[in-house]
């Protein structure tokens, strides 16, 4: 932050191209980047309310947000994806690891060192009943981040706060109504107004749409559109939603139990997942046809639910519902590498890619029941197309020795398709132990 | 007010002369109404379908459109005066298997309840009772119906929890649904509604408080017991992916009334109502191309205290004006038959919609 809080003053309010220039990092420079971001919440129990333990809701994530991107963040309940958003924008302490926001650490900066900040970093939060104060007016709320920040926009706080509203679609007249007086999505509208007061670099919405209805979803969803080709904002969307975050996001990271287990720009991840999870994701979210109901071959149908994260399962946290698992995936936690460009997966065995622990091939006995609710096609399918890719990697850098990798890379394809076959004589000697070593 | 002093009539008026229909479930002309300080809440407003054993219909509409109040409707859940000394205004027929149960007696709806129908409610952990392990649930509703001792409803209970897929039954049957997840609550919940074999199944948003891929294997676990017990399914949503799994017919809901009803297909593939158009334009698919934008319904859902007059879609509709001398919004528009069991409500001829379907509205989804 070279400026100093005055020239901000002027500049923010000031709408003009030529103003703007001075405040964007130019489009594609890294505006936010995180490494080995922890949040452990401590679970205290008796008298001495001496901890007992953690839940590790965010357990070591990196990565970095582009200027003029959106990165959407998929996850299910309980995965940490809004203890991440509240992290970047400073709503929590991190326990460890470091947050850099343009280039300057904010990981541990208090609540007065954050304040020229909070003008840079805005957020839009999931439920519009509850983030709006029922006692004020929204010309209040909607104006409250230029009395916080003790700035006075060019004509005036009450004509800006009018412009706003203009722009996210609302009646610049209802300045003085409550929030009770407006329905579900112009409620988010006045949020999203809210976070844009400041004109800020980087918003965070949480859920920005799953309170609200299909027809409305679709608004909002477009005005966020918008908001970003006017204003060349860069957005963190952090939703549950599969097919609301494919249609906003340029990059998309997937969250299970804490951690990001793939990140990758949008094409790849939706034509050609990697990780087994990501796939499993997709495949369940219902496809609005009837004509493809009986396509159950496709679905593939993940065991119970979501391990705690209080003691999460050891290794890849995945391997307890996963009907790939080996026996490396209990003990080695598989790091996130990039193995296509602009695709980073944690998985030690990748769909629609080569292997990356082919001399592992006996199935737990657990991935073994995981992959009797997987239809055969999808197995047969992701053997086919793992075995492919190897074969392509290995004719790329053609060399002697990748020939014997090829091998093994189908013959692991062959086991996989019926595990039963080749290697259930292995598999009984090694079963003893298994189990044990899981828990 | 001259309709608040008929609401003690209208409850439980023996409306019904027509004879008994020959569907397992029919609604004929359901309107139930709630008087409010404001006035009076149309949130169901004249609906009328049939439903036949072994098949689904889904109930679609967004919040407010009168979908759960339709469920809870016949169950027979709106009488009891729960919204303080005035009770909500129910009038039409709801016919189950021969037996009309709106002109019932409430002990004999009673006696259905629970039994013949029962009912997936959408939030588990407000629907299970928090003070009593989930045997216990389970073993009170199967004792309500069945003469039989605690020890044969309790091996019951564990043969239903071992149905819908929860590990070791025999011990988390004296489980409190606090130490259920989520998705193992809901299915606590199925099998406390079909313990009793019921041969009408409502769930309401059966799926909307879980995850996807817990949401997924709700989904087949419907689909499978409906397949095994035969009984008839309602599945009230807001995601059209969900009816279009389940489904056998669908019903579009706006503003308390039936806009569309028709086959899954027809609804998703020939849709006649630009509401539908809509609801379908403004869903990001999977399973397509990605869109550059999507097609919004703009404006938002109508009040049910002063509903639009004429077609209650009319302010949203990007179509209003094409029907002549100002039909849409004077003239409610009834459903009228479009296609083989495919009915729409829309003053638009079906040729002007059928055009507007494949040429302007079908490209672009």
């Amino acid at each position: 932050m070279s400026e100093t809080p005055k020239d901000a003053a002027v500049t923010i309010p000031a709408q003009s191209a030529g103003a703007r220039l001075t405040k964007d990092a130019a489009p594609g420079e890294t505006l936010l980047k995180v490494t080995g971001l922890q949040k452990h919440f401590p679970i205290r129990k008796g008298l001495l309310q001496r901890q007992v333990g953690a839940v590790r809701a965010v357990d070591g994530i990196d990565f970095e947000v582009k200027s003029g991107e959106t990165l959407g963040v998929v996850g299910e309940s309980g995965c940490g994806k809004s203890t991440m958003g509240r992290l970047i924008t400073r709503l929590l302490e991190p326990t460890a690891g470091q947050v850099e926001f343009e280039g300057k650490d904010i990981t541990h900066l208090g609540v007065g060192g954050m304040r020229p900040l909070r003008r840079d970093v805005q957020m839009i939060f999931q439920d519009p009943y509850s983030s709006l104060n029922p006692r004020h007016t929204i010309g209040t709320i909607i104006g409250a981040p230029f009395k916080l920040q003790n700035v006075t926009p060019e004509g005036g706080v009450k004509k800006e706060v009018q412009r706003l509203l203009s722009v996210v679609g609302l009646n610049p007249e209802h300045y003085n109504r409550y929030p009770h007086e407006f329905s579900g999505g112009q409620r988010q509208r006045i949020g999203i107004a809210r976070a844009l007061a400041l004109n800020p670099k980087l918003v965070v919405a949480d859920e920005p749409v799953s309170a609200l209805d299909v027809s409305i979803q679709a608004q909002v969803v477009n005005l966020l559109d918008d908001l970003q080709q006017e204003l060349g904002l860069t957005y963190v969307i952090i939703a549950h939603d599969l097919s609301v975050v494919r249609h906003v996001s340029d990059r998309i990271a997937v969250m299970y139990l804490g951690k990001i287990v793939e990140l990758a720009d949008r094409e790849s991840l939706y034509k050609a997942p990697m990780h087994p999870y990501t796939k499993a994701l997709m495949s369940a979210v219902p496809i609005p046809d009837p004509r493809r109901r009986n396509a159950k071959s496709e679905r593939i149908l993940l065991k119970g639910d979501v391990p705690s994260p209080i003691s999460p399962p050891s290794g890849c946290r995945f391997h307890t519902r996963c009907w790939k698992a080996t026996q490396i995936c209990t003990t080695v936690e598989p790091p996130l590498v990039e193995l296509k460009p602009g695709q980073q997966v944690a998985c030690h065995h990748p769909e629609n890619f080569e292997d990356q622990a082919p001399q592992d091939t006996v199935l737990l006995t657990a991935a073994k029941e995981a992959a009797a609710l997987v239809a055969d096609e999808v197995l047969a399918e992701s053997a086919e197309t793992s075995a492919a890719v190897a074969a392509e990697v290995e004719t790329a850098s053609a060399e002697a020795e990748a020939e014997t990798d090829a091998e093994t890379a189908s013959a692991e394809a062959e086991a996989e398709t019926d595990a039963e076959a080749a290697t259930d004589a292995e598999t009984a000697s090694t079963e003893g132990e298994t189990p044990s070593k899981e828990k | 007010m001259t309709e608040l002093s008929k609401s003690g009539a209208a409850v439980g008026e023996p409306t019904g002369t027509s004879p008994a229909p020959s569907s397992f479930l029919e609604v004929r002309d359901l309107k139930v109404h709630f008087p409010t300080d404001d006035g009076l809440v149309k949130s169901v407003d004249g609906l009328s379908f049939k439903l036949e054993k072994g098949k689904t219909l889904g109930i679609v509409g967004e919040s407010g459109s009168g979908k759960s109040v339709t469920s809870l409707g016949i169950m027979g859940l709106h009488t009891a005066g729960q919204y303080g000394k005035r009770k909500a205004q129910i009038s039409g027929e709801i016919w189950l298997d021969g037996t009309e149960l709106l002109s019932a007696d409430p002990d004999e709806v009673r006696k259905l309840r629970g039994r013949q129908m029962s009912m997936i409610f959408q939030d588990p952990l407000s629907a299970l009772h928090p003070y009593y392990t989930i045997g216990q649930q389970i073993v009170e509703a199967y004792r309500t119906h069945h003469d039989v001792d605690k020890k044969a409803a309790k091996r019951r209970a564990v043969e239903m929890l071992e149905r819908v897929g929860i590990p070791q039954p025999d011990k988390r049957v004296d489980s409190y649904p606090h130490e259920f997840s989520g998705g193992m609550r809901q299915r606590a919940m199925i099998a406390m509604s079909l313990v009793n074999n019921p041969e009408l199944l409502i769930a309401d948003e059966p799926t909307t408080a879980l995850d996807v891929t817990v949401q997924a294997q709700i989904l087949d676990l419907i689909r499978d017991l409906q397949k095994e017990f035969g009984s008839a399914v309602v599945v009230i949503t807001h995601d059209l992916g969900v009816v279009a799994e389940l489904a056998d017919d669908i019903l579009v809901m706006y503003g308390g009334r039936c806009v569309e009803r028709g086959p899954a297909e027809k609804v998703f593939y020939e849709p006649r109502h630009p509401y539908t158009w809509g609801l379908l334009g403004s869903m990001p698919r999977l399973d397509r191309e990605q869109q550059d934008r999507l097609i919004p319904v703009k404006g938002s859902p109508p009040s049910l205290i002063n509903v639009p007059s004429g077609c209650a879609f009319n302010p949203r509709c990007p179509y209003a004006d094409i029907p002549k001398d100002d039909l849409t919004r004077t003239v409610r528009p009834e459903l009228t038959e479009v296609g083989s069991q495919h009915w729409a409500a829309c003053h638009m001829s079906q040729e002007q919609r059928e055009r507007i379907w494949t040429e302007e509205i079908a490209p672009k989804l």
